[in-house]
């Protein structure tokens, strides 16, 4: 137990240190634009940290792990999905990139309000980002005390963990901005490499004699575990599922944001390759889950994300139990401290639109924003009930909506206008709530539709109700201001 | 469209969204892995070795 503790208190501080150290070096973060974007000057490793920083997280770990234990295929999205995301990368980012810089656009927000020259529009992306982006961060902070409290044996409590982790994001945060992160994303990404990569070989070796054992094991147990029903989590889920997802990957205004760090566009087309060799990392990660099935069965409902930290606690001792507890709480930290930063830059600008022509902004009033929504965070983390699951279970699909006004907005001379972008992301996220809260499927509007129907993904039909609203909108009301000009790159 | 080369792209994603459909079965064994997760990770890694080759005649060809 004292052994955990040390590696987990000293994981911390290190994280810290590397942070403060990290944005030392490049001077401290006085405006907005440094804070939050490291004034656009990330080479390609720091955009892969930041990118990789933040698509693996607490879910990557305990949720990857869990539904490869607890459901079996169809876990493979997962892994699916990022792949399919970065192929689209190559030609989305640079696209984003070249006109987010050209405008000096710090947040998602920002980016819409510049696109559609609709400050209306720039407010409604800001309510569904938040309204999405806290309850991913209550998850992170949730995830946080699960892993710590598991790993230091109970000797933190889980509401322990998450005060002290909170505060130790806040206090990096505010100080470092997004170099911060990224630096602590270095180290995030190396311990998460050493215990999955680790844990993801020796655990089947350990139990069950190798990997091809294990799986003839489960097939062995349960014949059907392994490939996807032709009912339910069937083939056409999976295929609009891994679809939808890639859709709205990018969507997520943190993720947004960190594309504008980038030095320059080649930054994305190189990451293009890297990333998907990077999300390899999950294969190992559902090893463990399958590991952990044979090993420590009867977890059921909730209790299966835990199934990561308890085969390793049964299986090793206390010093390799504090590496992955430390790992965890890093995978907690880095996208928590990327949203947090998301959040209070989007706030500072819609509180304080910038003017052509001004000094550039400081950074002081998002920083100042930061300790007060993490406590707001704290307090849904503590206080929160369905809400904030309901919240949590739309979140995806909420910032997935964004993604048609996105493209309308590459298209040069756009036929969309901004109310036809308004009223589809609103007609959107209204058709994801009445699905997610009514718990329709596609079974409910055709019973005897065959499965390759009714397992459709219910976000699609969100979408398209997203995108026919958008055209027929901004038809019956043409545009009344043109675009931008956007500079091409040289 | 002219650079078609670019439609490389379109061979990984095609692969990994309809494996369902081409892979939806445990034989035969890639690496002692389940055929379905297999063929998942095998083009997972060829993805990034088109996107590689996409990249560098994108350079040749700017």
């Amino acid at each position: 137990m004292i052994i955990s503790l040390g590696i987990l208190t000293a994981t911390l501080v290190v994280a810290l240190l590397l942070s403060v150290w990290g944005a030392g070096q490049t001077g401290k973060a006085t405006s907005l634009e440094q804070w939050s974007v490291g004034n656009r000057g990330f080479g390609t490793a720091l955009v892969f940290m930041l990118l990789a920083g933040e698509i693996y997280t607490t879910f990557t770990f305990l949720g990857g792990s869990g539904w490869a234990y607890g459901r079996g295929a169809p876990a493979f999205y997962i892994i699916a999905y990022g792949a399919v995301a970065y192929i689209m990368s190559y030609w989305l980012l640079p696209a984003i990139w070249t006109r987010a810089t050209a405008w000096k656009v710090v947040s998602q927000t920002e980016y819409f309000t510049r696109a559609y020259a609709s400050p209306a529009l720039g407010t409604v992306v800001a309510v569904v980002s938040i309204a999405a982006l806290m309850p991913y961060l209550v998850l992170q902070l949730k995830g946080l005390g699960i892993i710590v409290s598991e790993a230091s044996y109970g000797a933190i409590s889980a509401n322990a963990a998450i005060w002290i982790g909170t505060i130790a994001t806040v206090i990096y945060v505010v100080l470092s901005g997004v170099k911060g992160s990224a630096m602590t994303a270095t180290l995030k990404d190396a311990m998460v490499l050493l215990c999955v990569v680790g844990l993801g070989i020796v655990l089947p070796y350990k139990l069950h004699g190798g990997i091809g054992p294990m799986f003839a094991r489960i097939t062995a147990e349960r014949p059907d575990f392994l490939t996807l029903p032709a009912r339910g989590m069937s083939p056409s889920w999976f295929a609009s599922t891994v679809l939808l997802t890639v859709l709205g990957f990018y969507m997520w205004p943190h993720t947004f944001g960190s594309v504008f760090t980038a030095r320059d566009a080649s930054v994305f087309r190189r990451n293009a390759v890297l990333m998907p060799l990077y999300q390899l990392v999950l294969l190992f990660v559902f090893f463990i889950g399958f590991a952990a099935l044979l090993s420590v069965p009867g977890l059921t409902g909730t209790e299966v994300d835990l199934a990561l930290l308890r085969v390793t606690r049964d299986t090793f001792g206390p010093w390799i139990m504090g590496l992955v507890g430390a790992a965890g709480l890093l995978t907690a930290l880095v996208p928590g401290s990327l949203i947090l930063m998301s959040i209070a830059t989007t706030l500072a600008r819609l509180m304080h639109p910038p003017r052509d022509g001004a000094p550039p902004d400081s950074a002081t009033r998002a920083q100042l924003l930061v300790p007060v929504l993490a406590a707001i965070a704290l307090f849904f983390t503590f206080r929160g009930g369905n809400t904030l699951v309901t919240l949590l279970l739309m979140a995806y699909s909420m910032v997935t909506q964004l993604f048609p006004a996105l493209l309308a907005s590459l298209i040069p001379r756009t036929p969309i206008t901004a109310a036809g972008a308004i009223a589809g992301i609103l007609v959107g996220e209204a058709a994801v709530a009445v699905t997610t809260l009514g718990n329709v499927t596609l079974s409910a509007l055709g019973p005897h539709w065959p499965a390759a129907i009714t397992d459709i993904n219910t976000g699609f039909l969100a979408l398209v109700l997203n995108v026919l609203t958008m055209i027929v909108v901004s038809r019956v009301r043409p545009p009344q201001r043109t675009h931008m000009p956007v500079k091409q790159p040289a | 469209m002219t650079k078609p080369y670019r439609l490389l792209a379109l061979v990984p994603a095609i692969a990994i969204v309809g494996a369902p459909w081409f892979a939806n079965r445990i034989e035969p064994r890639i690496l002692g892995m389940p055929f379905l997760l297999g063929w998942i990770v095998g083009w997972v890694l060829l993805t990034a070795v088109v996107m590689a080759i996409i990249g560098a005649l994108d350079a040749r060809h700017p």
